[in-house]
């Protein structure tokens, strides 16, 4: 079986890869273009260890195939800082220690960063939902909650709003 | 994951003759939301999987007529964010909407919801309480079907090598008709239905219920149209007598399993429950419009 010549945007940046047809996105990411920050928990979109953004909305990139991203435009939590400069929400997660042993983290983080792209005043209620397909087994949530929420009041005064 | 091939065609037709011409076992990808944790689990074994998402209309809803028309493989995150859609069928929505997590939400997709073939499948009671159709493509052209034509079984469809769904065709609501959803689950999210159950109510301008489905899922091998259930509310309106009527018409037509979800028991008795409820909403729903 020949390998697919997929043409996509990953992080802004134009990229080309070759992969095999079973090959999901996140074993793209991790074993062919290097980038190790999405991680591979459940392997069945339950735990969003892998959360990826995909033209907009955010995915499980292990239920993802890497051939489905041909034209598509992809973030991963590589492309949530501004080189240096955190987001927001890696800022605040660092700020509550809304992280322990950290393996969830860049799923959370992305996931975070797309509801406040859309919503930058959600309740409390309407981040806990939204964040209900990311596992944490070590923090709680509480901490992880406090980051977001955090996170949209610093975004909202950036915003002027 | 096993090794196997994968096409994208960018027509109907195109998608018919890769399914139709396929030596071994194809199956069509929408959101792969169930159909890559069956790959990965070694559950299925396909030689060829057919992406349908390059097929212009696959992805999006529009309105043509009396119908809503959304193609097969548009995400849940769509549907929940279509006003009209939301406004007309809030219990589709709903139903649509409680598939899984976000992310899931992100790629999961109707025609997946339907051709998966799991009884307890959220968006499906709704969706056939409401009388939709899908129209299916395959080698001998187009037809249409009633949703609950489709599946057949557990993991079973009666679509035919070759056939796969390009849109669901809903009808728009009449005067005073409105529908509800619900689902039982022992949390809040990130659960598969111990019983859901999804109504469809019509009813006239003073109250009185004209017409009405009632769909029960996770209950019996295939989601169940309850024509007993129907029959309790239609000439009545919503009193005290209809409901106990109506609560066992659902509980008569369960045939459901016992497993770590809930027994047999457990799941007549909340199919009735959620019965009443959902019919309590869809009245009200319809009596404001």
């Amino acid at each position: 079986m020949s390998k697919h010549h997929v043409t996509t945007t990953i992080n802004g940046e134009p990229m080309e890869y070759l992969c095999e047809a079973q090959q999901s996105m996140l074993d793209v990411l991790r074993d062919e273009l290097g980038l190790t920050g999405s991680k591979e928990g459940c392997s069945s979109g339950d735990c969003g260890a892998c959360t990826i953004i995909c033209d907009g909305d955010i995915v499980c990139s292990c239920l993802m195939l890497g051939v489905e991203a041909e034209g598509r435009a992809i973030t991963t939590i590589e492309g949530i800082a501004d080189g240096d400069k955190l987001h927001p929400v890696q800022q605040k997660f660092l700020e509550h220690a809304a992280l322990q042993c950290g393996f969830c983290t860049p799923g959370y983080i992305v996931a975070a960063k797309a509801l406040l792209d859309q919503n930058l005043n959600p309740t409390e209620e309407e981040a806990r939902y939204w964040l209900a397909g990311n596992l944490c087994r070590c923090t709680g949530y509480d901490k992880i909650l406090r980051a977001v929420m955090d996170a949209a009041e610093v975004m909202r005064a950036e915003a002027g709003k | 994951m096993p090794r196997v091939n994968y096409e994208a065609p960018t027509s109907v037709e195109d998608a018919v003759k890769i399914l139709a011409g396929a030596s071994g076992m194809a199956k069509v990808l929408s959101g792969g939301t169930d159909l890559l944790v069956q790959l990965r689990s070694g559950r299925i074994k396909p030689d060829l999987i057919v992406d349908t998402k390059r097929i212009p209309g696959l992805i999006g809803i529009r309105e043509e007529g009396g119908f809503f028309v959304i193609g097969a493989a548009s995400p849940g995150v769509m549907l929940s964010g279509h006003a009209g859609l939301e406004h007309a069928w809030p219990g589709i929505v709903e139903g649509a909407d409680l598939i899984g997590s976000t992310q899931i939400q992100g790629r999961a997709s109707l025609a997946g919801n339907l051709c998966n073939a799991s009884p307890a499948a959220d968006s499906v009671p709704a969706v056939i309480a409401a009388r939709s159709t899908v129209v299916i493509a395959g080698p001998g052209g187009r037809r249409e079907a009633p949703a609950e034509a489709i599946c057949t079984g557990p993991g079973r469809t009666s679509l035919e090598k070759g056939e796969f769904i390009v849109e669901f065709k809903i009808p728009k609501p009449k005067p005073h008709q409105c529908d509800a959803y619900l689902r039982f689950i022992p949390r809040t999210e990130m659960d598969i239905a111990v019983v859901g159950c999804g109504t469809n109510v019509t009813l006239d301008a003073g109250g009185t219920c004209v017409d009405a489905r009632v769909v029960l899922g996770a209950v019996a091998p295939t989601t169940v149209i309850v024509e007993d259930a129907a029959k309790a509310l239609i000439g009545h309106k919503l009193d005290e007598a209809t409901l106990a009527a109506l609560d066992k018409a659902a509980q008569a037509a369960c045939k459901p399993i016992s497993d770590k979800r809930g027994t047999i028991e457990y799941r007549t008795k909340v199919a009735g429950v959620l019965a009443r409820r959902t019919a309590a909403i869809a009245f009200e729903r319809a009596a404001a419009r």
